[in-house]
């Protein structure tokens, strides 16, 4: 569910320009910010933080104008703080996501670490093109993709075992990094997969270490996969299997998988 | 086409007849009639006085509905009802009703699933094209998309509805049910001034109303025990008012926050409000300043098809019956699950 950032499939059509611009993003030393995305929530710009070379995101929640005064602030400051434990939390844990430069929960913005490369769901897309257009039958020579899935997994049970959920895990909240030394990755022959998976878009997530919690976590990121990458669904065991060998305990939440899977997320209606 | 509608889910008993009366124009409502039954003030309707209402009250609503549309039995083509979801009593009573015409009257019988029914009416009355639709009422609260030849809910309420978190805390507060419990603590809201803090629960698309209801309910009764009681930061006294306000400003806006979601993620800027909270002319107004930001519209009616209704029943069935689907008499049960997703609409593309 791309709810946070990201765009929409078709996104509304609205001048960019009538957007109040953060105060941070106004300074005349400020490189100019590039608005990346806008989601429901928040807006997504690109910048600078302290030198003009290292790059950034910063990412505002601007006040919305249906909401009382009071409830709004409340909101926005605790959702941008929460946002920003959860990441430290991680960053200190040793969780692939991005650091946190700098903040200001009143105004309602929160600046991290500018992560380059691109979400895996663009990167198996790509991939998955590619192989079809060479004519490569699903499942054969997929050792790469097998890979990526297993680094996925790795990723999001290294998160759990610190005792955080994502809230909205799907391939587009799936950084690939290219690896150091090769920032072309693209250009490396037959090597599209290759990079480190980082966490990126923690506006729902929260701390937890209830398996319930983690399941369903693991459950959406499941749905994301089946419904955004059909062709790779039958490799998200790999997903699992490497998730399963990632924390002690990751065995239960497993387990616990299959409840959820049987139960979705459909509840029958009462009246 | 000429189709009567029979409606009694919950505690309306709603008549209405609407004629189709030719492909592409608009739909001709020819009468909507209702009948509310009131619980007296602290108490909600119970399930068997429902039942007997609905069954007091079905031929005399029938019987006008039929000389304020002035049409003769020979024109109407199908008899629709609600199939569900409802309170179990209400809806057989209903059902027995609509059986019982059908027989007598020689037509087909039409099972409707409510909530279609309040889509297909909203989309009908305000011209929507293809709008995200929030339906809120005393049973149901849903953000639901079309897709595919389903309304497809992409979220919901994961505990009680947001009416019935209304209904209750104006039980609670011992205030009246009539015309509605909703609208009497819309009307108190109006004067009251301070933010109490409530929780906020929304989780991504859905929601939950139970933990604010029983906060509410503790601050009512603080309320009760200290009747002077101040607002700590400006010293303004705490009136049962305020605790509406509070209860309003705060579930409406997770309800805004959901359906602007919901917004983004199909990409689509029309919303549509229906169910009998949507006539709450705050939450209109909440979704306006949403949509407006968003560089959309909101459409919105007014009780006559927010509050249940026949009409909207049969809207909705006449919609099914002209594509050729029939409730055959041994079929024509009624359940009180029956989700939105399960009625496949052939009647859009």
């Amino acid at each position: 569910m791309d709810v946070e950032t990201h765009p929409a499939t078709n996104p509304p059509q609205r001048d960019p320009s009538s957007r109040p611009i953060p105060i941070i993003l106004q300074y005349p030393s400020t490189t100019p910010p590039y608005l990346i995305t806008q989601g429901a929530e928040a807006l997504l710009y690109r910048s600078t933080y302290l030198l003009p070379s290292l790059q950034c995101a910063l990412k505002y929640r601007p006040s919305k104008p249906y909401r009382h005064p009071i409830l709004d602030a409340r909101l926005t400051k605790h959702r941008i703080l929460s946002e920003a434990r959860v990441l430290a939390k991680c960053r200190r844990e040793g969780v692939p996501v991005p650091a946190v430069y700098a903040l200001d929960e009143a105004a309602g913005w929160l600046m991290i670490e500018w992560i380059e490369g691109e979400v895996v769901r663009v990167k198996l897309n790509e991939w998955l093109k590619r192989r079809k257009e060479e004519g490569v039958m699903e499942g054969q020579d997929d050792g790469e993709l097998v890979g990526l899935m297993g680094r996925v997994g790795g990723a999001v049970g290294r998160m759990h075992a610190v005792g955080v959920v994502h809230g909205d895990l799907t391939t587009s909240n799936l950084m690939l990094r290219p690896r150091k030394g090769e920032e072309n990755g693209d250009a490396v022959e037959g090597k599209m997969l290759d990079g480190e998976v980082v966490l990126i878009d923690f506006g729902l997530s929260s701390q937890s270490t209830f398996d319930e919690d983690r399941a369903v976590d693991l459950y959406v990121l499941e749905r994301a996969f089946g419904s955004t990458h059909p062709r790779a669904e039958s490799l998200f065991k790999e997903v699992l299997s490497a998730y399963g060998k990632s924390f002690k305990g990751a065995s239960v939440v497993l387990k616990k998988l299959e409840d959820v899977r049987m139960r979705g997320r459909k509840r029958s209606m009462l009246g | 086409m000429i189709a009567i509608g029979l409606e009694g889910s919950a505690n309306k008993l709603g008549v209405g007849i609407i004629s189709h009366p030719s492909p592409g124009k608009p739909a001709q409502v020819l009468s909507n009639v209702r009948h509310t039954f009131n619980a007296p003030p602290g108490e909600g309707f119970l399930p068997k006085d429902t039942a007997k209402h609905h069954r007091s009250w079905f031929i005399q609503l029938v019987k006008q509905a039929m000389r304020e549309a002035g049409v003769k039995i020979g024109d109407i083509d199908c008899v629709c009802y609600t199939k569900g979801p409802g309170m179990g009593a209400p809806l057989q009573s209903v059902a027995v009703g609509a059986r019982m015409l059908s027989l007598l009257w020689g037509k087909e019988l039409v099972g409707v699933n409510h909530c279609v029914g309040h889509i297909e009416m909203g989309r009908e009355i305000t011209g929507a094209e293809n709008p995200v639709v929030l339906y809120v009422s005393g049973g149901n609260t849903q953000v639901i998309a079309y897709a595919e030849q389903r309304y497809r809910i992409f979220g919901e309420a994961l505990d009680i509805a947001v009416g019935n978190c209304l209904d209750r805390f104006a039980r609670t507060l011992e205030i009246s049910n009539d015309p509605a419990p909703g609208y009497n603590i819309e009307q108190l809201a109006k004067s009251g001034k301070v933010l109490l803090d409530l929780p906020y629960a929304v989780k991504g698309m859905d929601c939950s109303f139970a933990g604010i209801l029983s906060s509410i309910d503790l601050l009512a009764a603080e309320l009760k025990a200290n009747p002077e009681w101040k607002d700590p930061l400006t010293g303004e006294a705490i009136t049962t008012a305020d605790l509406c306000f509070s209860l309003q400003e705060t579930i409406y806006a997770m309800l805004v926050e959901i359906t602007e979601r919901a917004m983004a993620h199909v990409g689509s800027n029309q919303v549509l409000i229906v169910g009998g909270v949507g006539c709450n002319e705050r939450l209109q107004e909440m979704m306006g300043l949403m949509a407006r930001d968003r560089g959309g519209s909101v459409f919105a009616t007014d009780e006559r098809f927010c509050i249940d209704n026949g009409i909207m029943i049969a809207e909705a069935g006449l919609k099914a019956f002209e594509t050729g689907f029939r409730t055959p008499l041994e079929e024509s049960t009624c359940t009180q699950r029956f989700r939105t997703d399960e009625v496949f609409v052939k009647w859009r593309n």
